[in-house]
């Protein structure tokens, strides 16, 4: 068996506020994720799954259990690089996250930082940014460029460390439409081509139904873990927690309590399609 | 006003010879060019220095339009000088009304100083024009290594500058957000005295403030995600590596500015 990319371990996680009053955000959180997988993490506001994103590069410690990364406790300081190059991290906002001012310099900051030789940081650069689909603008200044654009090169930016797991903090947020494709198209493009491990952190139903594999997260626990077909079943939990399920499974949901015979996990609009036509009279 | 027609400190990206050029031979040929305005005296002088400053904008395919764009925010400067120097020249007097004259060289000193400061800072700008920020810094602060020494933090001060750059469109942008923002609460920037002006500030500065702090913070995350760690052990993607048409350049400015010092002299 291989050694999981990613593995927490009773993972809890308290602020610390002045009165002393320490509200738990992360509540003995097991996760163990598989190199070359695709998880989304859901959750509505407040359920805790950005901080989780930020224990799986060691932006944030552990109050209790552990993370390990590739095999590395996160807690061990000697490893802090290791761990940052093994896991990248995306934000939400674009704009602050671009150090430079011209795409191609802003892609190379994180070799430069890792102190790779130049021509080995030339090569990293240009085929980080073919990766997302940015070479032509390589020259450009990032602040012309659209927030889809922007929060690709953000992608390469991470992509020129060459990780072997990239952790997305939801990063379709601030994008409109065009933007969200965009972006979700270039992290299913690296997870199947390229065969990096993603955790996309998100609220949003359509793209966690483009993942393998479902985490549901709610007051700081894993609630739901399991393939999108599966999760999506259960239409009434999920709306307990807050949480929408996509459209075309709604849909099936609606025919089923119409007293339909249908099956309810389809996720894309083609499947949709086909599962009407089936109980449509010819 | 429209704050996203200020040009100060952008980049035009090209690949001219101009923006070829190692930014640490064109910080050094600026201040050859510099000196040089400061040398000039007459006509044939001040002449040679506009035939620079054109080929350089022809070489780099920067519009002169552009490059006097930038001159908007020093027009009073300009204006200030000019008359001053109309007046307190003594020569050969032109005009006289109750205590003021208006002599034949203030006139002169009067152009010759508003050309020089227009020169100066259309230099200037072509240099920023031309280099791009990151490269700008990477060329100051391999300039100023050797004060490394001494202990001067070269490195994190290079790299809060070009943070400042990279910042600057984005702020602008969010400033003409809030004002927008503010605007449709009613808020007024333009009327009244300048307390008023200045008092009316106040409910753009604070959100504006408020949303830098939390963007240097989530900037820091982010940098720290992307292994930042100082200056220790850094390496460049783009080394800076002399070319002898650097040296060229830097040799050309320097017998330029030598040039103009002697010509300068000698009247002309």
């Amino acid at each position: 068996m291989t050694e999981p990319i990613l593995r927490t371990q009773d993972l809890t996680f308290r602020y610390t506020t002045a009165e002393g009053v320490a509200p738990t955000v992360l509540d003995c959180v097991n996760l163990t994720i598989e190199p070359g997988a695709f998880v989304a993490v859901l959750g509505h506001n407040g359920s805790g799954k950005s901080t989780f994103a930020k224990h799986l590069n060691a932006i944030l410690l552990p109050s209790g259990g552990r993370v390990y990364v590739d095999g590395m406790d996160t807690t061990d300081e000697a490893l802090l690089l290791d761990i940052r190059r093994t896991v990248g991290m995306v934000f939400q906002n674009p704009d602050n996250q671009i150090v430079a001012s011209v795409v191609e310099e802003d892609v190379a900051f994180a070799p430069e930082n890792l102190g790779v030789p130049s021509a080995e940081i030339r090569r990293r650069v240009d085929e980080a940014l073919e990766a997302v689909g940015m070479t032509e603008y390589a020259r450009h200044a990032p602040h012309l460029l659209s927030g889809g654009q922007k929060q690709r090169v953000a992608i390469a930016g991470v992509l020129a460390m060459r990780p072997r797991c990239i952790v997305l903090d939801e990063p379709t947020a601030m994008l409109d439409p065009v933007g969200r494709r965009e972006v979700l198209d270039t992290i299913c493009t690296l997870n199947q081509e390229l065969g990096m491990t993603v955790v996309l952190i998100t609220h949003h139903m359509d793209e966690a139904a483009r993942a393998q594999r479902l985490v549901v997260m709610d007051n700081g626990r894993v609630v739901k873990d399991g393939p999108p077909a599966q999760v999506f079943q259960d239409v009434v939990g999920l709306r307990r927690l807050g949480l929408e399920v996509p459209d075309s499974v709604a849909l099936m949901y609606e025919l089923r309590q119409a007293g339909l015979d249908v099956p309810l996990d389809v996720l894309t609009p083609e499947d949709c399609a086909r599962a009407v036509a089936q109980i449509l009279p010819h | 006003m429209n704050l996203k027609d200020i040009t100060l400190g952008q980049f035009f990206p090209g690949n001219s010879f101009l923006h070829r050029l190692d930014p640490r031979m064109k910080l050094l040929g600026l201040i050859c060019y510099l000196v040089a305005l400061f040398l000039a005296q007459w006509f044939v002088t001040y002449g040679v220095m506009l035939l620079l400053l054109v080929w350089g904008c022809a070489v780099a395919h920067i519009r002169a339009k552009t490059l006097l764009g930038g001159m908007k925010p020093v027009i009073f400067l300009l204006i200030f000088t000019a008359v001053l120097n109309m007046f307190y020249t003594p020569g050969t007097p032109l005009v006289s009304f109750w205590i003021f004259t208006i002599t034949y060289e203030g006139i002169l000193h009067a152009f010759f100083m508003v050309v020089r400061i227009m020169m100066l800072i259309c230099a200037t700008f072509l240099l920023t024009y031309t280099t791009s920020p990151l490269s700008l810094t990477d060329g100051l602060e391999s300039l100023l290594s050797p004060l490394n020494r001494v202990r001067v933090p070269v490195h994190e001060l290079a790299m809060i500058m070009s943070i400042a750059l990279r910042f600057i469109p984005t702020l602008i942008e969010e400033t003409d957000k809030i004002m927008c923002a503010q605007r449709a609460r009613g808020a007024d920037f333009d009327s009244g005295g300048l307390i008023r002006k200045a008092k009316a500030l106040i409910p753009l500065l604070v959100p504006l403030f408020i949303s830098s702090f939390r963007r240097a913070d989530e900037l820091a995350t982010a940098m720290e995600c992307r292994c930042y760690h100082g200056g220790q052990g850094r390496t460049r993607m783009r080394e800076l590596r002399l070319r002898p048409s650097d040296w060229l350049f830097l040799a050309a400015m320097i017998v330029v500015a030598v040039a103009i010092g002697v010509l300068g002299q000698s009247g002309l």
